[in-house]
């Protein structure tokens, strides 16, 4: 019926060779940069096998990664769960780093390693260039060369301290990892490149400026200091505190200084995950629509084959798959199916506007430049604003979306909101609420602390919807807590608006631990 | 753009976390992997395989809060019927949400896969091979060569052609030998002269340098037998690493099915235990009644035989075996013998001398274990019934002689038992050091 141009097509089959990625490479690059307008770092695309991607997985995706057990029991768990054929394994894994490294696996056919790079070098790599959180809060340049001295130093405290101790801080360090970040910007920036020569600057000045003679000088005897007001106290310690993790690294009187660097960086890196967490909808939603745009252009441009552009629906339709509730696959909100909707959902209020939408969204509606509105939501929003900004009725009725409610003192679930002109704005709100991790995460502040009288240090958590911590759980990780405290340290279960306290745990250090 | 291929790296980038994870987890995948063991086929043992430990032991705990209690809400997806106020039962399961909305991690157990090593050194952990100290001052020694350095004599087949290369290239050098191009380029400018047939002052020159430069290349060769270095071997003395175990059975009417697996279970047991500690294992099976016979495996456990029992021939045939094939300075001699305990009452004594003069002082090990029928476990214990066999093994080990005994009823207590032969001496001491 149709004669096959083979001049036009980048690859025929599934066969590919390093020529066809670069010419891959170029055509996406072409569309992407030339016709959506995509802003991305340079790109460097590393061919990897199986095994390798297994290897990454461990070590949540990073290339290079200090040693710590919980890596080799998640590298288990993969394995065995792949070699018996009960999971997949990603396409792809992209790094926001510059240059963006996206892994891509050597046996994905042709058309998959076009999808990828499509998805992943610059969907993916757009978001992390220009998302507000990626500016704020990581530093492209620099995680990797952080990581290679990250796990230098790490190798050396296991050298120098022995496996277990060094051990026993990463413990306490990934058990308090979702309370090791700050949430709001503070006044100096991190540079991982300084933090680096920072932790060496002060080594080598320990170094030089020791003198075994300061031992023996005598000392006056405990001054009587002056009783500072509990205010003054509590701010020169910058209470309350949010961020677990810092508060330990910098206050707690027993620790030693390799052991708050260990602190230091397992809080670095969990700062450099933290705007990941916050934008899964949207990061992959911009990938997801980013790969569309441009596999549909390279059909339509006949730089690939209809062969070739069915086997990229199958696999894009089986990515952004919802299944509905009742569905035995279901298994929550599929962020690449509400992110690519809510995408092509604003291109369709930018061009085909209808009167509801111009009553929703005056701003957008019928634009007609969607790549403009959308390069300016992927740079200005997170999941949650996102969400509260842009699900439209169109969507919420697509979907069929309704709010359930589940209180323990009631006798049966209620449904609380349906797709109807009542519940739109009340189903836009709470949807937005649970892709924000503030509301998420449990609130845990460290309170106070009297280091004068028995230090005993004092958290609160201040509970939401009467849901108390995971109480196992919690017993253990205070339990680290309190060993790198060095001093007993309790947690009150506190409604926030009574000041009632639910539960109180409390843990005292093993003192031959540290 | 830049493209990396990285599938030639080494792989294996986890093998160090793997090994915290499996140090850490280490108590708990013992008793896993005693536990299969006990479950398997003792003939599988060597493949290694999936075991599973309770994901407590390896938790990753978080602040996170409980599934229970507490107002959850849910958004889905996919409404079919429900208006706003309706009210829905709770789905069975006491779950509490109509979507497993709960996230926290399963309770189950955490299943993964071991290699084959890893399964074998977990299995044979603490286990020791006894009196392997005093064997390996005495005799366990054989003479080999190892490399050692260069010498300036040897065999041409021992001729180290790099360190003699090196070693004229030096002298070459030091002796400024001249170079072929050198020579080559002295020759095309006197040509090149000589077609001009003049003779200059500088042809002359010229040749005169020839002359002197190839007279020099003369005086120095190439190579010389100055130069040459030979490869250097010294003999040294290494321990055995080969072990020979002998399996001894009786296979008298009285033996039954029953009794001959369990006899089967502890051999391969000892067989594993063997190849982990030497590069070369042996086995000679020797079966006996009244007269012994060293066999195949698949006779040894399988044919039928009938007959009395006389277990001195089956140390008689050890005996000659070890005399002709495996001299105790070159092999280490394991053995064990299995036996439903019956002796015919005449060979006692034969059997005791045999075993005390000639077997045990050429073993390193002798381990004898009484298989018993699955009834009669109940009896010991209770009863001291004992076979005229256990009576005269215990009657040399009451003399001093280095021998082990145990009796098995249940294939479950093989492993115990087997554990208990070759538990580490100083286990229990150094358990108590931290």
């Amino acid at each position: 019926m149709s004669v096959i141009e083979h001049d036009g097509l980048l690859y025929q089959g599934a066969d590919w060779d390093f020529g066809t990625i670069q010419r891959i490479h170029d055509a996406v690059e072409a569309i992407g940069v030339g016709e959506l307008g995509l802003d991305v770092y340079p790109n460097q695309i590393e061919v990897i096998t199986a095994e390798q991607m297994l290897d990454a997985y461990a070590s949540i995706g990073m290339p290079l990664f200090y040693k710590h057990w919980s890596f080799g029991k998640r590298f288990a768990m993969h394995e065995s769960s792949y070699r018996q054929g009960l999971m997949g394994l990603a396409y792809e894994i992209v790094i926001n780093s510059n240059p963006c490294i996206s892994y891509i696996m050597e046996e994905n056919s042709a058309t998959m390693q076009t999808l990828v790079i499509a998805h992943a070098a610059f969907g993916h790599n757009h978001f992390f260039k220009n998302n507000y959180l990626f500016k704020e809060w990581t530093d492209a340049d620099g995680i990797l060369d952080y990581l290679e001295f990250a796990k230098g130093y790490i190798t050396r405290c296991e050298e120098r301290y022995g496996h277990a101790a060094v051990e026993r801080v990463l413990d306490a360090a990934h058990a308090l990892m979702s309370h090791g970040v700050h949430r709001y910007p503070r006044k100096k920036r991190p540079d991982l490149r300084s933090e680096e020569r920072r932790e060496e600057e002060r080594h080598r000045h320990q170094e030089e400026t020791f003198n075994d003679l300061w031992r023996t000088v005598p000392t006056k005897g405990a001054a009587a200091k002056p009783q500072l007001s509990e205010e003054r106290r509590r701010a020169l310690l910058e209470l309350p505190q949010e961020n677990i993790l810092y508060f330990l690294e910098k206050s707690a009187p027993r620790l030693q200084p390799w052991q708050r660097e260990i602190l230091r960086i397992v809080r670095q890196i969990a700062q450099y995950f933290y705007p990941q967490r916050q934008t899964k909808v949207m990061n992959e939603g911009c990938a997801t629509y980013c790969h569309y745009r441009i596999m549909t252009r390279l059909h339509e441009t006949g730089q690939i084959s209809d062969g070739a552009f069915l086997e990229f629906l199958q696999s894009h339709t089986n990515v952004t798959r919802q299944p509905q509730f009742d569905d035995p696959h279901y298994g929550g909100i599929n962020p690449y199916a509400l992110g690519f909707g809510m995408m092509q959902d604003i291109e369709r209020i930018c061009t085909e506007p209808t009167a509801e939408d111009r009553d929703w969204f005056p701003d957008i509606a019928g634009r007609g430049d969607a790549m403009a509105v959308l390069r300016d939501v992927w740079a200005n929003y997170r999941d949650e604003s996102f969400i509260s900004q842009f699900l439209s009725p169109h969507l919420i009725r697509q979907w069929r979306m309704f709010h359930l409610v589940d209180d323990p003192e009631q006798p049966e679930l209620l449904i609380e909101a349906i797709h109807d002109e009542r519940g739109y704005r009340r189903l836009r709100r709470s949807l937005s609420r649970h892709y924000d991790v503030g509301w998420s995460d449990p609130d845990i502040q460290v309170i106070d602390v009297d280091l004068a009288g028995d230090r005993r240090l004092i958290l609160h958590h201040h509970v939401l919807n009467r849901t108390l911590l995971h109480k196992d759980d919690a017993q253990r990780v205070l339990q680290m807590v309190a060993n790198l405290w060095g001093y007993a340290v309790v947690l009150k279960e506190v409604e926030p608006a009574t000041g009632a306290i639910f539960q109180e745990h409390v843990a005292h250090p093993h003192e031959t631990l540290f | 753009m830049y493209i990396i291929d990285r599938r030639l790296n080494p792989g294996g980038k986890s093998l160090a976390n793997r090994q915290r994870f499996l140090r850490r987890a280490k108590a708990q995948i013992q008793r896993a992997v005693r536990q299969t063991a006990g479950d398997r086929d003792i003939t599988d043992l060597e493949r290694g395989g999936e075991v599973s430990i309770p994901a407590d032991g390896v938790r990753e705990p978080s602040f996170r809060r409980s599934g229970e209690g507490g107002v959850h809400d849910h958004i889905l997806p996919g409404n079919k019927r429900f208006v706003e106020g309706d009210t829905v039962d709770r789905p069975p399961g006491g779950g509490g949400s109509a979507a497993g909305g709960d996230n926290g991690e399963g309770e189950d157990d955490f299943r993964f896969v071991l290699t084959r090593d890893e399964f074998l050194d977990l299995f044979l952990d603490d286990l020791e091979l006894p009196d392997l100290a005093k064997r390996r001052v005495a005799t366990v020694e054989t003479q080999g060569l190892r490399r050692a350095g260069y010498t300036v004599t040897g065999s041409p087949v021992n001729l180290a052609l790099l360190r003699s290369m090196r070693n004229a290239l030096s002298r070459r050098i030091a002796m400024r030998r001249p170079k072929p191009e050198e020579l080559l380029r002295l020759q095309e400018e006197i040509a090149l002269l000589e077609k001009e047939e003049e003779t200059s002052e500088r042809l002359l020159e010229l040749r005169q340098k020839l002359e002197h430069l190839e007279a020099r290349t003369k005086r120095f060769p190439y190579i010389d037998p100055i130069d040459l270095r030979y490869r250097r071997f010294e003999p040294v003395s290494r321990p055995v690493a080969q072990a020979v175990m002998f399996c001894l059975m009786d296979v008298s009417g009285s033996m039954t099915e029953h009794m001959k697996d369990l006899a089967k279970r502890f051999y391969m047991l000892l067989y594993i235990f063997l190849t982990r500690r030497y590069k070369h294992v042996e086995i000679v099976f020797i079966r006996h009644t009244h007269e012994a016979k060293e066999v195949d495996e698949e006779t040894f456990f399988n044919s039928p035989e009938t007959g009395g029992t006389v277990v001195s021939s089956a140390l008689r045939e050890m005996q000659r075996i070890v005399e002709e094939r495996y001299s105790p300075d070159a092999w280490n001699i394991y053995a064990a013998q299995a036996s439903d305990g019956d002796n015919s009452p005449n060979d006692g004594t034969t059997s005791a001398a045999l075993l005390r003069d000639v077997i045990l002082p050429v073993c390193q090990y002798y381990a004898y274990l009484e298989v018993g029928s699955d009834s009669d476990r109940m009896q010991t214990g209770f009863i001291n019934h004992k076979t005229s066999l256990w009576q005269t093994y215990e009657t040399l080990q009451e003399q001093g002689a280095n021998l082990a005994m145990r009796k098995v009823n249940h294939r479950r207590e093989i492993y115990p038992v087997f554990r208990e032969l070759f538990r580490r001496r100083d286990a229990e001491a150094g358990a108590r050091v931290p």
